[in-house]
């Protein structure tokens, strides 16, 4: 049941990081794709509608882990307290970006908040990657069960890691790198013309760059952690993970060459669950590997209650369904190409 | 009192009342969309719908602002108080996952729809998006209200080995008779602001001779469900969790009624000041017998003052506790009368004329806003010196991993972030009244 409740949040956790990652992706791209007013007018309507939506399941993943899992909730949370909280910060200022430009007709405020989407974007992605970075490298939980990190300290994976370090770094930037392809998937998929072709070219342009970032954190991770092979050589069924995920990079590519773009946005939402799969594979049944080993934290001893969980998984497949009901429709409702139409559809 | 601990407590108090000025008024406007976009098809008249629409916007730009200050409410459970997390996260964080997965998908799907999707849908679906935005943000208030009543007054939980809670009774967690009252309580509170505001904006429109039209239709709609949601405010919902408190918090109705000593026959104090040193009030009005009656409805009974409790289990302020209680239910009373001159004048048909009542509505906007948060500040004051009530005090709860200096420097952050989230709020609210329900000339907001 345990292992179940892992699964359960972990799939959520991917699903928070495929929809909210294109539009994140979106804001990454907007300054360089977008020129004209109305080119960032249709990026920003092709995530206007549905942006929120896809941040709550981050709020919904949180919950879960919440009741799940208290103790890896109450640690992690605490330990990680001051990029988290920047996170927050930094969703904050993006909302703004996406729901305030449009409310003020005049050049300097919509530039300001298109600079605002934009930047939010980026530092978001590199604070995802890293924290990501941190969970796979480890930190240095106590016999409590708590840590503190600060944000960095001499930049190595050493005894006393920050959280940025060259090795979360690296993530940061494969995640900045591989959200950025996402974005420009989804936009080039909801536009037409001239932002069409540029989204596809930046799409293009990033591609190798993911490739040798995508191979080079695969070889840091193995020798930062060798010994997350483990559950590889144990069950070597896993390996289809890593190359499930070099497969998805090439059908970007063979996507993109085609002009179909629906399929590479599928590749990357592909690619970016798989990366995900792939780490959790490792890490089981670690969910917050400590420094010194015998502290991790893990799934058996950050759990809640067997009654609990039982409970939860009756109300929580029925919200689900519910949930996936209203994002078909609001997916369907909001399909096709985004279109500008002048004397406006009403919005706010 | 240790520093980091005040810190914690100030970051929190801080987010929350902060955050809690948006949704009441998402909560109050909710219902009063849907009677609009309800009267729009019924009586087949479009004014309701350029109502609707204008709230709407009202509607978006708050909506905004609580999302964006509702993420770190969420967060800071664990950021800042990961003991108490760790403690209850096992019982509470169901209540928390359940608002994710049923409230907050319903809201920001629908609102999507209902803000975007006018000219895609049809009337009714476009009424059904309305009301599925009222459903959703009614739901959250639920779960958030029932993990407040769960902190309140702790139900369906068992100790596990290790010491922490977890859940033993679904049901009972979420049927809390605590929460059932709070909730009441609480939505006629967020009603009522969505009706002041409402008939505020109208009055301004109304006196400045501008959206004729528009400003009655608000000003009606405001003043009948002002009077509906302040008369359940004073009655039922009001006596029912004043029962509660007398039940299973009785040391913190002491506090709020300053009711230092034990005895038979106590009297209600209307004004006064608490002098806790001397345990006696300064400058007193008092109701004879009052609060005897109240509690138990008998004039003469017994009712616990403060010297029955340890003073360990007293809570911790007192002072700032009876004036926020104090606060509360005197506007509560304000409102009441307020609203029974309103309602009495439209009846006679003589509102829109009486500017003096106009005025009074106009400007009296801001105070259900004020008494929301007395309440609230009630509800988490009178719940010290426990996280937990019973179970947890709230000084063993917070993140001791996290140092002062940490939590300083994020509470800073914060205030600096709501500040300028006040004036782009302040802003764009204004810019909206400027524009007003009427279609106007191509100046108007443009969309995205």
């Amino acid at each position: 049941m345990a292992t179940l409740w892992f699964c359960i949040v972990a799939v959520m956790l991917a699903t928070y990081v495929v929809l909210d990652g294109f539009d994140i992706g979106a804001g990454i791209i907007h300054l360089f794709v977008a020129k004209t007013d109305e080119e960032r007018k249709m990026v920003i309507r092709s995530v206007g509608p549905v942006w929120d939506g896809n941040e709550v399941w981050l709020l919904a993943t949180g919950g879960t882990l919440y009741f799940a899992f208290p103790q890896l909730y109450a640690s992690s949370f605490s330990g990680f307290y001051l990029p988290l909280i920047m996170v927050l910060w930094l969703l904050m200022l993006r909302a703004c970006g996406i729901e305030f430009r449009a409310h003020i007709n005049a050049p300097v405020w919509k530039s300001f908040f298109d600079f605002l989407f934009g930047f939010a974007s980026v530092l978001l992605a590199i604070f995802y990657g890293a924290a990501l970075g941190n969970v796979v490298r480890g930190v240095p939980l106590g016999a409590d069960h708590y840590f503190f990190l600060p944000l960095f300290t001499d930049w190595r994976v050493g005894p006393w890691p920050g959280i940025l370090d060259w090795y979360t770094v690296l993530s940061g930037v494969l995640a900045l790198v591989a959200l950025a392809i996402h974005g420009a998937h989804w936009v080039a998929l909801k536009t037409e013309g001239e932002l069409n072709v540029r989204t596809r070219k930046v799409a293009g342009v990033l591609w190798p760059a993911l490739l040798v970032l995508t191979l080079l954190s695969l070889v840091a991770t193995l020798s930062i952690r060798p010994e997350l092979l483990n559950n590889y050589k144990a069950a070597p069924i896993g390996y289809v993970i890593p190359l499930g995920v070099l497969a998805s990079i090439v059908m970007m590519l063979l996507y993109r060459r085609k002009g179909n773009d629906m399929g590479a946005f599928l590749s990357s939402c592909a690619y970016l669950t798989l990366m995900l799969v792939g780490c959790v594979f490792a890490l089981y049944p670690v969910v917050l590997p400590a420094t010194n080993p015998q502290y991790d934290l893990t799934i058996q001893n950050s759990v809640t209650s067997h009654y609990a969980m039982v409970i939860a998984l009756r109300w929580w497949i029925f919200g689900v369904i519910l949930v996936i009901g209203y994002f078909v429709f609001i997916y369907r409702m909001f399909g096709g190409k985004v279109k500008l139409d002048g004397s406006g559809e009403h919005g706010y | 009192m240790d520093s980091a601990f005040l810190i914690h407590r100030l970051q929190f108090a801080f987010t929350i009342t902060y955050h809690y000025l948006f949704p009441q008024l998402t909560m109050g406007l909710a219902p009063l969309i849907v009677v609009l976009k309800t009267l729009a098809i019924w009586k087949n008249d479009d004014k309701y719908n350029k109502a609707a629409r204008f709230w709407a916007k009202i509607f978006g730009i708050n909506f905004a602002i609580g999302v964006v200050t509702g993420i770190p409410m969420e967060f800071q459970f664990g950021t800042n108080w990961s003991l108490f997390s760790r403690y209850a996260g096992g019982v509470i964080g169901q209540t928390l996952a359940m608002e994710g997965v049923f409230a907050f998908f319903l809201e920001s799907s629908f609102l999507g729809l209902f803000l975007y999707g006018e000219k895609r849908l049809s009337k009714w679906a476009h009424w059904w998006s309305a009301m599925l935005v009222f459903l959703g943000s009614w739901l959250s208030g639920y779960f958030i209200v029932a993990t407040d009543a769960w902190m309140q007054h702790p139900v369906g939980y068992v100790t596990l080995p290790d010491g922490s809670l977890s859940l033993s009774s679904f049901w009972s967690l979420v049927l809390n008779p605590w929460a059932l009252w709070q909730y009441c309580h609480n939505m006629a509170g967020a009603g009522l602001t969505g009706a002041f505001v409402m008939m505020a904006v109208g009055s301004f429109y109304l006196l400045s001779h501008k959206h004729i039209e528009q400003s009655k239709l608000f000003i009606k709609v405001g003043v009948i469900s002002g009077f509906f949601f302040a008369l359940l405010l004073i009655g039922p919902t009001g006596d029912g969790q004043g029962l509660n408190l007398a039940k299973h918090q009785p040391a913190a109705l002491a506090a709020m009624e300053a009711n230092f000593d034990t005895k038979n026959g106590v009297g209600l104090v209307i004004i006064g000041q608490p002098n806790v040193e001397t345990k006696t009030i300064d400058n007193p009005i008092i109701v004879p017998k009052m609060l005897s009656f109240l509690v138990n409805r008998n004039w003469n009974s017994e009712v616990k003052g403060l010297d029955a409790f340890p003073k360990e289990d007293w809570p911790t302020n007192i002072p700032l506790l009876y004036y926020a209680y104090h606060i509360m239910v005197g506007l509560g009373t304000i409102f009441m009368a307020i609203m029974l001159i309103a309602g009495i004048l439209l009846w006679r048909k003589k509102l829109f004329e009486a500017r003096w009542m106009l005025w009074i509505l106009m400007l009296s906007f801001p105070f259900p806003y004020i008494a929301n948060t007395a309440g609230w500040m009630t509800a988490e004051i009178g719940r010290q010196p426990w996280l937990v009530y019973g179970l947890l005090r709230t000084n063993a709860g917070y993140s001791t991993s996290v140092s002062a200096a940490n939590g300083m420097f994020t509470l800073i952050g914060f205030m600096g972030m709501y500040t300028v989230l006040s004036l782009l709020f302040a802003l764009l609210i204004y810019r909206e009244l400027e524009h007003g329900p009427e279609p106007v000339t191509a100046s108007s907001g443009e969309v995205h």
